[in-house]
């Protein structure tokens, strides 16, 4: 693949801790090969400021191939950035030209403090996840796997919404902060199956419930969540989590 | 120091049956008494930590991550092996064992390997229960696909994202007994110790690492599931946090590490771009299951792939391996794809690349689509653009990651792909109940050393993960707890918890106050090259002679001159990383000091002065048929002890893949 060098210009949001208040800084990134991840641009930009006797711009991730869902850059008012599907740790340099200014700010929502710079507490999925974002089996009470036969096209919707990576970009790219997309790829992926038959009503609403009560705002259908999900998870899980929390709550 | 693997006696089928109908129980009212630490939250740590809840002792785990969910078991793309016979192939519980044995080059236990595939199937039955969507066909039932080293079809898969379903599987799990108050979590939280009182695991320190504050947490048992230490290479396919960091501190307090030297070098990756490289990412074994590897017949061949004839190409793996062809285990495959390439038959701008061609797969599934749809009249066209539909379901999301790393298309030019380091067979040592010789102190899943021999088969670690955590400890820690149970709650007021925080509260002092010239990052980039050049693929004796003395300098270096930036009491990853790189800097030369005394080859580990005449790995079972277990003595010195290997069922003969 051809590669060339380029030169940027980085605004890059600064915040000490959660409760001290951050400004934008900006930063030169030189000498940037187009086949560098961006984070590995964000490594060379820290090896710098490190070398300058400056404190590095802290930011999450780990695993650096898309799957973990640390990474979590709000890049030119994207979260993930310009390319669709894409986490940012997969986004590469040749998406960007020589001389531009990149904007670089934390997920922006109140149920996700900023800890540090770019770094912000997603717990709150966590406990949505706790509310009921399981199936109640105990290890060892386990059939054999082929004794419940189910619908390959549920199975594959069901692991589509199940492929959710819990980054938080829907509730960073959604005007309310929403986290319906997240709740309702849960909510899907055991709706879909018959194993999440017996605890489907219960698990809607107890995780809707802890939804509302962590401060994620409510979702008005715009659709920026789904345009913006690094894994492409589809909206239509939302209309499923409305129809499973609508039956849940009419049969209560 | 005298080795009790604990091995059960009798046959070897009936051990793990015989051991769980007479091992010492924990009744209900006494588990809720007992406290268990489980560091680490992939699925060894999550499979743990929700079945210990389950059955009523109380919990703690523990992660750097901001959630347990992303632990790096999240990143297995290709699949869990499982002795199903659901294909009606051949596939057993014997079948499922031998294979592993012989993948792993005769260098791992029997009765471990025994067990790991008698459990291998209520994995699958669990993870269906939990909601994992695994991958299915048409008739509703679970769907199959091979990997390297066998000539069944037992690799359960969930697309090219099989590690992230269960791990979600168990996180699940996790988070349920979360919610029930029998899991209490302690995430973005890094274990500095492990504390032993009168010789038994009592406890860890740890640092949260959002404010820098140092805890005690004590416990009647303390479980280590932290994954490899393959980031001990700078590069490799690991997290960016993967450490041996909570390893290691078990191995400075008496812990052995077992078979430190036996890494896998993953034979499918995409190439090392550049020097600001961070990462290496891995395509899936289960690729070769449909692509073709190959290199030019020529030399310094410079003309793109797509122009090169069919004639002109040498299809190496086929050509040496007729039987297993590309199938071949992947230590197997690397050597292969490293002598192409050392040879000078190499592909790409660097030349250490071989090409993973998909252009036959692409016709042979268009033509079955063809004859499925009735389109017997379709042009090759038509036939390419269905047989690409069919591939990109298979592997779609592999195709994906390819293009967006490269920039190129998969479905159009062959992929370029060359081996990097994936996984760590070695780890610490631990007896058939999963326990290290300190007492009271588990470790689970790659943390430990023990059923994979020198040589991993693909889809087998998510299968032991889930093995040693779902089946294995519920069964052997009650055997240990049992005598734990007058044991009052831990008092982290004892000396032994005081010491151990004050010993880690002057690292990180000292860390933050060397104030040196470097970032941790350029040492870790010199440790690996290191490493990779002299502790890689192939070793001998003259360079990892060198390579100890290169890692003793760069870790004098390290102490003396690096730069650690900000504050102990924020969040400061470089002091995170500091610490996880001192450790590497002596596991370092600890690998190289294991590669340096087994003198043989043997799976993964190839020793360049050890080889047949046709270049295939020269094992010597006369002399090294044991497991290498080191004994930390300090300051950077080890004893040797061996557990021999003993073979009562299996004759261990050359692998022939041939």
């Amino acid at each position: 693949m051809e590669h060339s060098n380029i030169n940027l210009n980085l605004k890059v949001w600064r915040q000490p801790n959660s409760n001290a208040a951050g400004k934008f800084e900006t930063y030169k990134a030189e000498n940037i090969s187009t086949e560098m991840s961006f984070l590995e641009m964000f490594d060379v930009v820290n090896e710098k400021l490190i070398n300058n006797g400056e404190d590095p711009i802290a930011f999450d991730h780990d695993c650096r191939e898309g799957i973990c869902g640390s990474c979590s850059m709000h890049i030119n008012g994207r979260a993930h950035g310009p390319w669709d599907g894409t986490t940012t740790c997969q986004l590469h340099m040749r998406a960007f030209k020589d001389g531009e200014t990149i904007t670089v700010e934390p997920w922006r929502a109140a149920a996700f403090p900023v800890l540090k710079d770019l770094t912000v507490d997603r717990s709150a999925f966590d406990r949505i996840q706790q509310a009921g974002g399981y199936i109640s089996v105990n290890t060892g009470n386990a059939q054999d796997g082929n004794s419940l036969p189910i619908n390959k096209e549920m199975a594959d919707a069901s692991f589509d919404a199940a492929m959710c990576i819990g980054c938080g970009a829907c509730v960073a790219a959604c005007k309310n902060s929403s986290a319906m997309l997240f709740t309702s790829a849960k909510v899907s992926q055991y709706a879909l199956l018959p194993q999440g038959e017996p605890e489907r009503k219960t698990r809607v609403l107890n995780m809707v419930a802890q939804m509302d009560k962590e401060g994620f705002g409510a979702c008005t259908n715009t659709g920026a969540c789904e345009a913006e999900c690094p894994k492409q998870i589809s909206i239509s899980n939302i209309a499923r989590l409305n129809r499973e929390y609508l039956n849940a709550q009419m049969s209560l | 120091m005298a080795i009790n693997n604990r091995i059960p006696a009798g046959e070897l089928a009936q051990k793990w049956s015989t051991y769980k109908s007479t091992c010492k129980l924990v009744n209900p009212a006494n588990k809720r008494s007992i406290d268990i630490i489980v560091v680490g939250t992939g699925l060894a740590g999550a499979s743990a930590a929700a079945s210990l809840a389950e059955l009523g002792y109380n919990v703690k785990t523990f992660c750097f991550q901001d959630s347990a969910r992303r632990a790096h078991s999240i990143a297995a793309q290709g699949g869990i092996n499982a002795a199903k016979n659901y294909q009606n192939d051949g596939d057993s519980v014997f079948r499922l064992f031998y294979d592993t044995i012989k993948g792993g080059d005769y260098r791992a236990r029997e009765a471990n390997v025994h067990r790991l595939a008698e459990v291998s199937g209520n994995i699958i039955d669990q993870c269906v229960a939990q909601g994992v969507p695994f991958a299915r066909e048409y008739g509703g039932l679970l769907s199959n696909r091979s990997f390297g080293g066998t000539q069944v079809q037992r690799t359960f898969y969930a697309a090219g994202q099989t590690g992230q379903q269960l791990l979600l599987g168990a996180y699940s799990a996790q988070m349920r007994q979360v919610s029930l108050g029998k899991i209490v979590e302690h995430n973005r939280h890094e274990m500095l110790d492990v504390v032993t009182i009168d010789g038994k695991a009592r406890g860890i320190i740890a640092r949260n690492l959002v404010t820098g504050e140092i805890e005690r947490h004590g416990a009647h048992a303390v479980l280590l599931c932290t994954g490899g230490y393959g980031n001990v290479f700078f590069l490799s396919t690991n997290a960016m946090g993967s450490n041996v960091t909570a390893a290691w501190k078990a191995h400075k307090k008496g812990a052995m590490f077992g078979n430190p030297c036996f890494t896998q070098i993953h034979p499918t990756c995409i190439p090392v771009s550049g020097d600001h490289q961070s990462k290496l990412t891995l395509m899936s074994e289960s690729l070769r299951n449909d692509g073709r590897i190959w290199v030019p017949k020529k030399q310094g061949d410079n003309r793109k792939a797509t122009e090169i004839p069919e004639e002109e190409r040498d299809y190496y793996l086929e050509r040496r391996y007729p039987a297993f062809g590309n199938l071949v285990p992947r230590d197997v495959a690397s050597r292969a794809a490293k002598e192409r390439c050392d040879a000078g038959y190499g592909v790409g701008n660097s030349k250490m690349a071989v090409y993973l061609d998909y252009a036959a797969a692409f016709e042979r599934y268009g033509k079955t689509e063809a004859i499925k749809t009735g389109k017997t009249n379709a042009s090759k066209e038509e036939i390419l653009k269905m047989g690409k539909a069919v591939v990109k379901e298979k592997y779609g999301n592999l195709f994906e990651m390819y293009a967006k790393i490269t920039g190129e298309d998969p479905y159009e030019v062959p992929m370029r792909i060359y081996p990097a380091v994936h996984y760590t067979m070695g780890g610490l040592w631990v007896d058939y109940e999963l326990m290290t010789n300190v007492p009271g102190l588990y470790a689970l899943g790659e943390a430990n050393f023990s059923d994979h021999g020198a040589n991993r088969l693909g889809a087998s670690a998510l299968m032991q993960g889930l093995a040693d955590g779902y089946f294995v400890i519920p069964y052997t820690i009650g055997n240990y707890l049992a005598d734990e149970i007058s044991t009052p709650k831990i008092n982290t007021n004892q000396a032994a918890f005081e010491e151990a925080e004050k010993a880690v509260k002057d690292r990180i002092n000292h860390f933050m106050n060397v104030k040196g010239t470097k970032s941790v990052d350029y040492f870790h980039k010199k440790l690996g090259l290191i490493m990779w050049n002299e502790c890689g693929m192939a070793r001998n004796e003259k360079g990892l002679k060198q390579a100890i003395a290169d890692i003793r300098a760069l870790r004098e270096e390290f102490w003396k001159d690096v730069r650690v930036p900000g504050t102990m009491d924020s969040l400061n990853p470089e002091l995170d990383k500091a610490g996880r790189v001192a450790d590497f800097l002596e596991l370092g030369e600890l690998m190289c000091l294991d590669a340096l005394t087994r003198e043989e080859s043997c799976g993964g580990h190839f020793r360049e002065e050890h080889q047949t005449a046709d270049g295939e790995a020269l094992r010597h079972d006369d002399k090294f048929m044991y497991v290498s277990c080191w004994e930390n003595k300090g300051n950077n010195e080890w004893e040797l002890h061996k557990e021999d290997l003993v073979y009562d069922v299996i004759h261990p003969s050359q692998r022939n893949y041939k």
